[in-house]
């Protein structure tokens, strides 16, 4: 039993990082593909911060009477990566924004159709 | 305890997230998710990893993704049946993942490989070093300040390559969209239909 | 927006507040969680807010689009200026040690100033692209591309 509840962090991390890959590969919508994107992200960011984590110990900002503090470095590491996933996010947006303008459609099957057409 | 339940709830959002055709609750359901993450990181004792959480994906990532529903459409082309192909790789990656995961360390044990490596010099040394008591700013200004100069680069390079591509004026477009007529006429038909009902 | 009075009266209290938080986050960042990248998002978003309710055109007058690239391009710079002084002054890049003259004085002067540094870099191009995002339908419009 004590296995199986250390594992479930895990466990639930992994069924959102798969949840998110689906939303990525089976939708061809690009905002739903962006929104599944950072789904993933998000999973990796708790597996990260789940691994920093120490039963008993508390945030790591030095005040009185805590002894035990869990490990910092996670937490360096993820600042960064939220960031960046933001920037990526922004950055994927306006490649939307612009496919819509010069196809119409921000749907993957329309894409194609525009070029069979060949507008005069 | 609480972790589980902020877990659990987190999953049925997402599988919410995936199906919702109207992309406006999607952006909303999103925002959730955000946050329910945000209040995961704080009862896991990440505190700056929480409000950057909460600010960055409820605040800035939702706001884009509504900005761009307003210039393309609000919803989602139907989809025709399940993606079997998909779904099978998935399954796939999930099993070997969380096979994966049955060689981890126990959760939260204070002798974990990760937790005795260089953490413990942070956590003992960054006080006497500096004479700040938050680590984590400690760790991420002055430790490791190199990485942090990569991040800022990586956020004024996003914002050159939005600038680059959304500042020029749109131009006047020369097709025609044929496609568009018969998923928009069937748009049209959809939304009178649901008119009456709450959206 | 501007007409509703309820959003009216709430944003002009909330956006002040919403700043000064930022602020506050930006240089308590050494004592409480915080930092540059916490408080330039929650100053930027302060600023949409405004964008939001009194108009995109009232926001730009507030903060002007080209002071927000210079801005975006000065937080890296001080950055890396903070890093070079470092090298300048004897040590390595971004050594923060030969900077001022008491051990914990030097480091907390370093990383305040890269902290800022940083901050500003990211409220501005926040803001940026919220504004290129907002304006691009009216751009769209102005441009008569339209369904046909």
């Amino acid at each position: 039993m004590m296995t199986i509840l250390s594992f479930i962090n895990y466990w639930v991390v992994v069924v959102l990082m798969m949840i998110g890959f689906y939303c990525v590969i089976a939708r061809g919508n690009m905002a739903k593909k962006v929104m599944g994107l950072n789904l993933f992200q998000t999973s990796v960011f708790i597996l990260f911060i789940s691994a920093g984590k120490i039963v008993g110990g508390s945030t790591p900002i030095l005040r009185e009477g805590v002894e035990m503090y869990s490990n910092p470095l996670p937490h360096v590491l993820i600042l960064t990566a939220i960031v960046v996933g933001v920037a990526t996010t922004a950055v994927g947006l306006a490649l939307a924004v612009r496919i819509n303008e010069a196809y119409g459609s921000i749907e993957d099957d329309h894409l194609g159709d525009e070029d069979d057409g060949d507008g005069q | 305890m609480i972790d589980v339940v902020l877990l659990l709830f987190l999953v049925i959002v997402a599988i919410a997230i995936v199906r919702a055709r109207d992309l406006f609750a999607a952006a909303m359901l999103f925002a959730i998710y955000s946050l329910l993450s945000a209040a995961l990181f704080a009862v896991l004792d990440a505190g700056d990893v929480a409000l950057t959480e909460a600010a960055v994906g409820a605040g800035i990532s939702t706001i884009l993704l509504l900005a761009v529903l307003a210039l393309a459409r609000r919803y989602e082309s139907p989809i025709e049946g399940h993606n079997l192909l998909a779904l099978v790789v998935v399954t796939v990656t999930g099993a070997a993942l969380i096979y994966a995961t049955l060689d981890m360390p126990e959760f939260g044990a204070p002798d974990n490989p990760a937790q005795v490596h260089v953490g413990p010099y942070y956590v003992e040394q960054s006080y006497p070093d500096m004479g700040v008591p938050n680590m984590v700013a400690a760790v991420l200004a002055s430790y490791r300040s190199i990485d942090t100069l990569g991040e800022a680069f990586v956020i004024l390079t996003a914002g050159l390559a939005v600038y680059a591509l959304l500042s020029p004026k749109p131009r006047r477009r020369k097709r025609r969209r044929r496609h568009l007529r018969r998923n928009l006429r069937e748009h049209r038909r959809h939304r009178r239909m649901h008119k009456g009902s709450s959206s | 927006m501007r007409e509703n009075g309820i959003l009216r009266v709430v944003a002009r209290f909330l956006i002040p507040l919403i700043m000064l938080f930022g602020l506050y986050i930006q240089f308590h960042g050494e004592y409480s969680p915080g930092g540059g990248f916490q408080a330039g998002i929650v100053f930027a978003a302060g600023w949409i807010l405004f964008a939001l309710i009194y108009g995109l055109d009232a926001a730009l007058k507030v903060i002007p689009e080209r002071a927000m690239y210079v801005l975006m391009v000065a937080g890296v710079i001080l950055y890396c200026a903070v890093g070079v002084a470092g090298v300048v002054l004897g040590g390595h890049f971004l050594d923060f040690y030969p900077l001022l003259a008491g051990k914990h004085a030097a480091q907390q002067f370093g990383i305040i100033t890269v902290e800022f540094g940083v901050g500003v870099t990211v409220a501005t191009v926040v803001m940026l692209v919220f504004t290129l995002f907002a304006r691009r339908k009216s751009e769209w419009k102005a441009a008569k591309v339209e369904d046909e």
